[in-house]
């Protein structure tokens, strides 16, 4: 056994030292707020197999102000999410080629932040007219 | 002849990755803003929009349990795999625990998500 101990860069908050690697690890880090999502989800879904007075408790409790802020939280940080995702679209998609042209990287993140948009209001319409 | 080249399921991960990733950047903020804020406290939908009837019916409908389905399963092998790969950046080695914590979650949770869906009914 050698008894020399090689010197290691400590890694503790390298990141912290470059804005471009906090804002990396603030992107990655939205996925902690996906996964917390999925999983309130899972809990409601459980809850509804479990029947009505199951189902009614974990709607009560989605009333309480914690979760409220919770959600809130939640929302920023999914937003953020859906934010980064496609500004690092031209970087993670292959280059497409339109017209003998690459497309524009801004035109990746717009249409895909338009996609987002208008998704999101078609899931809205859907709700809204289930609920009727 | 055998080949010498073994398949990499790295691909399946990725997959799953970016799935979960495009369906959450896609609806996850209006989802958040419909199960946690609008419809609990009534702003924008009615109250009982989540209510048991309504819930069941959807849950049982093939469409509304293949959406609930993909949102639970995708959106934790999103996170796992985001989760994962993160580890090396702050410096923990992600090794087998770290491997097995990461995915297996989201597996555990893809099987219960299967398993009450389909209990539900049609």
């Amino acid at each position: 056994m050698s008894k020399r101990r090689p010197y290691v860069r400590p890694m503790d908050g390298w990141w912290k030292k470059n804005p471009y690697f906090v804002e990396y690890m603030v992107h990655e880090g939205t996925a902690l707020f996906v996964a917390a999502y999925a999983f309130t989800l899972l809990v409601g879904l459980v809850r509804l197999g479990q029947g009505e007075a199951a189902w009614n408790g974990w709607l009560e409790a989605l009333k309480s102000p914690l979760s409220l802020a919770f959600h809130a939280v939640l929302l920023v940080a999914i937003l953020y999410h859906t934010y980064t995702w496609f500004k690092i679209m031209p970087r993670t998609l292959p280059p497409i080629i339109v017209g003998g042209k690459k497309l524009a990287p801004a035109t990746i993140t717009g249409g895909g932040l338009m996609a987002a948009l208008v998704a999101s209001l078609v899931l809205l319409g859907l709700v809204w007219r289930i609920a009727q | 002849m055998k080949s010498g080249l073994k398949r990499s399921n790295a691909p399946i991960f990725w997959a799953l990755f970016g799935g979960g990733g495009m369906l959450s950047a896609l609806v996850g903020p209006m989802l958040v803003f419909i199960t946690g804020i609008a419809i609990p406290f009534g702003l924008l939908l009615p109250e009982g929009a989540m209510s048991y009837p309504k819930m069941l019916a959807f849950a049982q409908n093939w469409l509304g349990k293949a959406f609930v389905f993909a949102v639970i399963a995708l959106f934790l092998w999103h996170a796992a795999h985001r989760i994962f790969h993160t580890l090396h950046d702050v410096g923990i080695h992600a090794g087998v625990a770290a491997r097995l914590i990461c995915y297996g979650s989201a597996f555990v949770a893809t099987l219960v998500s299967a398993y009450v869906l389909l209990g539900l009914g049609f």
